[in-house]
């Protein structure tokens, strides 16, 4: 009975399965390997690539521009991830407490996801010198300035995110928990900390691991508001951008005036996806592990 | 006695609560707020007096749009189409063949089958910066250069996360429909295009949200894969404001940035139920 269906099905293998897997290899499997491939050859275009070995992973990691964004971005992913999380949880619990127009406040928090980081970039850029100008200066003019510029553009746009998958979380607490809880005697924040937190942990998963990833990833943005200003002349003539993340630094190496450096960029890219995917799939573990068995 | 204090002290909890989140209501507007009013300022202004309402010499009226129209020599109605024509192939593309390949995965679940599906998930977690430069290598040996073509590219990046989700589903829908289907006398096609296909709708919904909020507000894939001289989405279009020349045009590129985002507003308050559970059930992928 089983392979009644499955028999006529395979026939048609070609019209289901042929257009996603010929997309998907040209998309993501061919590029995918090229680019392993790629990051160990010494190459201007890719038909001259000539096999040398880890030498590029070797000028990447001693490059002292990348190891610069990497812990600038890995400071960045840290103090947003944990920002974010927390403003998003407070503002669902918020929203969760039976409070009136609860949908409007949901709607208003949740709308600057649909702008792109390009345009969100633009936008707060404006805001920001239109401050900093007061007092003679400008977002690209301090490190500092930068660093927490994408801070607050970057909460303005993921709290609303992480806010809807926390509120359907709190809304998936079984309500009698919460009710024995209270005849049991526990105060706000114990039930707080001893049941709606252990509840909601397939949420707190979700939103720590995109938080984390989209902390590491983030692009658009980062050109858009800074791109790198300013930047640091070193004594040996190269310049460190000071606010430059990972993922621009890499574009930057690929497509910057240096065009013998596309074997260290893409070794660069190779580390960055061991890094990304790494740093992922141990969250999740991490966080899995605290998860209430249901 | 008691009870009755309780409820008073719970009621001006709440008003407080209120007050608060009808603060930061007003406060997440005020971005965009401060776009609309720079809109309309001569450009000298914007960053002089960036918070000040666009009245007496500020007022620069419609010139803003009007200039923004064809700044940085290249015309913004075109940008504005050729976004329109990626997104919606794209989406269009995705959604139908992706559907299609679950569907087949789910079913037949052979060894190939588990491969291609496991390489999907595996692709969710690779950085797009991993792949660009290949990608844009490739998608330009295979001319997949042009609005109508670049949508195969999409296809192929995004496939990742519609399989993911589409499986999913499938997998929750009884075997049985289909071979009553079967029964019937309905082959393969007509089983998917009339009883599996009409049922996938929330997902369809779900995945296709997601798709269009992605390829509509990309900005690297485009740039590297077109040839941005003659084909430009409204992302880059306002990217290239700003590269092209020193100084910018800040009071055409608000207004530019207006015109952008008034349809994505518009598309969100008329979708909002859809757009937030199309995020929320695109999240639960971890």
């Amino acid at each position: 009975m089983k392979n009644f269906f499955k028999n006529p099905l395979r026939r048609w293998a070609w019209l289901f399965m042929g257009p996603v897997v010929a997309a998907f290899a040209i998309g993501f499997v061919w590029p995918f390997i090229q680019g392993i491939w790629l990051s160990l050859c010494k190459f201007r275009l890719i038909s001259d690539a000539k096999f040398i070995g880890f030498g590029n992973y070797a000028q990447a990691l001693t490059d002292p521009s990348f190891m610069h964004s990497f812990w600038y971005t890995a400071l960045f992913a840290v103090v947003s991830l944990v920002l974010i999380n927390v403003l998003a949880f407070a503002v669902a619990l918020a929203l969760t407490s039976g409070i009136k127009g609860s949908n409007l406040y949901r709607t208003v928090f949740f709308m600057p996801n649909l702008i792109g980081g390009i345009v969100l970039g633009y936008i707060w850029s404006m805001i920001f010198d239109g401050i900093l100008s007061r007092y003679g200066t400008s977002i690209l003019m301090e490190t500092k300035y930068g660093f927490w510029g994408l801070i607050i553009l970057m909460c303005w746009q993921q709290i609303g995110y992480m806010m809807i998958i926390y509120i359907a979380g709190l809304q998936a607490v079984p309500g009698d928990m919460l009710e024995a809880a209270k005849i049991d005697g526990a105060n706000k924040w114990q039930t707080l900390f001893k049941v709606t937190i252990p509840n909601v942990m397939p949420s707190i998963t979700i939103c720590t691991f995109l938080g984390l990833t989209n902390g590491f990833k983030l692009f658009d943005q980062n050109l858009a508001l800074t791109a790198g200003q300013p930047f640091i002349i070193q004594p040996d003539g190269s310049t460190i951008k000071t606010t430059e993340m990972l993922a621009l630094n890499i574009y930057n190496t690929f497509y910057g005036s240096n065009s013998a450096s596309q074997g260290v960029a893409q070794a660069k890219a190779v580390l960055f996806f061991i890094l990304v995917a790494g740093l992922g799939l141990a969250q999740l573990a991490y966080t899995r592990k605290r998860e209430v068995q249901q | 006695m008691n009870k009755k204090e309780s409820l008073s002290a719970e009621r001006r909890r709440k008003t407080v609560l209120s007050v608060v989140l009808a603060a930061i209501c007003i406060i997440y507007v005020l971005p965009v707020l401060s776009v609309v009013i720079n809109s309309f300022k001569y450009n000298t202004f914007v960053k002089t007096d960036t918070f000040a309402l666009p009245v007496g010499e500020m007022w620069a009226g419609f010139q803003n749009f009007i200039k923004g129209m064809t700044f940085g020599n290249y015309p913004f109605w075109k940008s504005v189409l050729f976004s329109v024509v990626i997104t919606v192939l794209s989406t269009a593309l995705i959604l139908l063949f992706t559907s299609m390949a679950a569907w087949y995965i789910a079913r037949v679940n052979s060894k190939f089958c588990k491969a291609v599906y496991f390489l999907c998930v595996f692709s969710m977690v690779v950085p797009f910066q991993m792949v660009m430069f290949t990608l844009s290598k490739t998608a330009d040996t295979l001319h997949l250069n042009t609005p109508w073509t670049i949508p195969i590219v999409y296809l192929g990046f995004g496939a990742g996360l519609a399989i993911f989700m589409f499986v999913g589903f499938v997998k929750s829908i009884p075997l049985e429909i289909e071979e009553a289907a079967a029964i019937d006398g309905c082959g393969p096609l007509r089983t998917y295009f009339s009883v599996v296909f009409p049922m996938l709708k929330p997902t369809l919904i779900s995945v296709g949200i997601l798709e269009i909020m992605w390829v509509w507000n990309d900005y690297l894939l485009p740039v590297l894969v077109l040839d941005i001289n003659e084909y430009r989405t409204i992302p880059i279009h306002i990217q290239y404001l700003k590269g092209s020349y020193g100084t910018v045009d800040l009071g055409a590129t608000m207004a530019l940035i207006l015109l952008s985002i008034i349809p994505v507003i518009i598309f969100y308050l008329l979708c909002q139920k859809h757009i937030i559970k199309g995020v929320a059930a695109g999240a639960v992928k971890g």
